[in-house]
């Protein structure tokens, strides 16, 4: 195994193209290590991306939004008092991802290109709207989440593409994200059903709205119904009633020890009123803010 | 295979050494630089037996290359004493009598450190979520808890004293 350390995101996609065999881009290494350790993945050539200026940097962007750097950690995002203000939702759920130990390691885009089902940072992004740059060898673009993933453990990354930065939207105002997952104990497990919701008010009425769930499908899912059905609304019971049925009517699960089918679809629904009423309560708060 | 020359701070002390570029950190402080006090428990990051810092920051060395180490500062369960003198974490451990067969204190003694220093009085929920990545099998969890609250607050009345 070849380890090297670019100084540039086009130094970092030159040697990948180029490298023979199997390649791995290398930021905080929970999902890769582990991977090479137990020989599921023994990449010819691992690039370590930490050394690329800016990659540990999360910059709050002219029009209000957010940049965070690929080598950003859990816990870096974590101690941001700004970021945690703008976007609680995005910043609990990657705190969910693992021990304290792993959130001094994994970043927000490695969670995203492990393209797990279970990812909890991903329906968090995916709500928020958030995008990610790509470089290749064919030069730079900008996608959705929810467009780079394709299957579990897929994305639509072509050979030597890298994501390079992650952007998360302006807040404005009155606006509140939240996420939350279902898990048997109360930490240090992989989602069993996860559900993302972030909303702007009018007012008190639900003025726009994003609803994501995660491992409940092969890949995290944008629920438009979902969020139809309290786009209008100040959240009452009939609207969360319709929400809920709107999350489970979406699920796809696979049915495993870990959470049946059913169990999985009746999950969505009762995490998206809980997170909807957080959201909405934190944007009240923005609001009065 | 080629071997990668490594220079970097354990407990204050520069240090070199040569790794094949599939070795972690833990394989080098245990195999290279004879700092056997990190563990291997599971080697996939979900014990915490191998807990270090790296530049500060809590991490398991089984989930970092010892090449990623180049020009970063490490801190291991052998920089915690002072000499012979015990750091009030390890006094308190003994007189709690917080743990058995001792194979996860290390990990748990670095990763509550690490917790002292961000949060010198954090209850008693924040430090059993600060240690759920820190398996003890022994399952001695509570004498384990209490003995960080205590020392947490030892170390709270020192510092008034002295400042």
């Amino acid at each position: 195994m070849h380890y090297l350390t670019p100084s540039s995101f086009d130094e970092a996609v030159t040697i990948a193209a180029r490298a023979q065999g199997i390649t791995r881009y290398l930021a905080g290494g929970t999902d890769i290590l582990v991977q090479l350790r137990a020989d599921i993945v023994t990449p010819d050539t691992l690039i370590d991306i930490k050394h690329i200026d800016g990659v540990h940097d999360i910059t709050r962007e002219n029009d209000g939004g957010w940049r965070i750097g690929i080598a950003v950690s859990g816990a870096e995002m974590s101690e941001h008092a700004a970021l945690c203000a703008d976007w609680p939702g995005v910043v609990e759920a990657m705190d969910l991802v693992g021990s304290t130990q792993v959130q001094g390691r994994a970043t927000l885009t490695g969670n995203l290109c492990n393209a797990s089902p279970a990812a909890d940072s991903v329906p968090a992004m995916v709500a928020a709207g958030v995008t990610v740059s790509i470089t290749g060898a064919n030069g730079t673009r900008r996608i959705a989440v929810e467009d780079l993933l394709t299957g579990p453990g897929k994305t639509s990354l072509q050979k030597a593409e890298m994501v390079t930065a992650v952007h998360i939207p302006p807040r404005g105002p009155a606006g509140g994200d939240a996420y939350q997952r279902f898990i048997p104990r109360t930490e240090m497990d992989i989602a069993v059903v996860g559900c993302a919701v972030n909303l702007t008010l009018d007012g008190d009425t639900i003025k726009t709205a994003r609803v994501a769930l995660g491992a409940v499908a092969p890949t995290v899912l944008l629920v438009q119904d979902a969020a139809d059905a309290i786009i209008g609304s100040t959240l009452d019971d009939a609207a969360l009633d319709a929400l809920a049925d709107a999350a489970s009517a979406a699920c796809n699960p696979i049915d495993d020890k870990r959470g049946t089918i059913k169990f999985r679809t009746h999950v969505a629904g009762v995490l998206a009123k809980r997170v909807a009423r957080i959201a909405y309560d934190r944007a009240q708060a923005a609001k009065g803010a | 295979m080629s071997k990668i020359h490594v220079t970097t701070s354990v407990n204050g002390d520069a240090m070199e050494f040569l790794c094949d570029p599939r070795e972690t950190l833990l394989d080098v402080l245990r195999d290279r630089l004879n700092l056997t006090g990190a563990k291997e428990g599971c080697g996939t990051g979900d014990c915490g037996a191998c807990s270090v810092t790296l530049d500060g920051r809590l991490v398991c060395s089984c989930l970092v290359l010892g090449a990623e180490a180049e020009g970063k500062e490490i801190g291991t369960i052998e920089g915690l004493a002072d000499g012979e003198a015990l750091h009030p974490l390890q006094q308190k451990f003994i007189e709690y009598a917080a743990l058995q067969c001792g194979i996860c204190t290390p990990g748990i003694l670095v990763a509550t450190k690490a917790l002292l220093e961000k949060n010198p009085d954090p209850t008693e929920t924040e430090v059993r979520y600060w240690l759920a990545g820190n398996l003890c099998r022994c399952t001695g969890y509570d004498k384990i808890i209490r003995a960080v609250m205590d020392t947490a607050a030892d170390m709270r009345a020192d510092a008034k004293e002295t400042s």
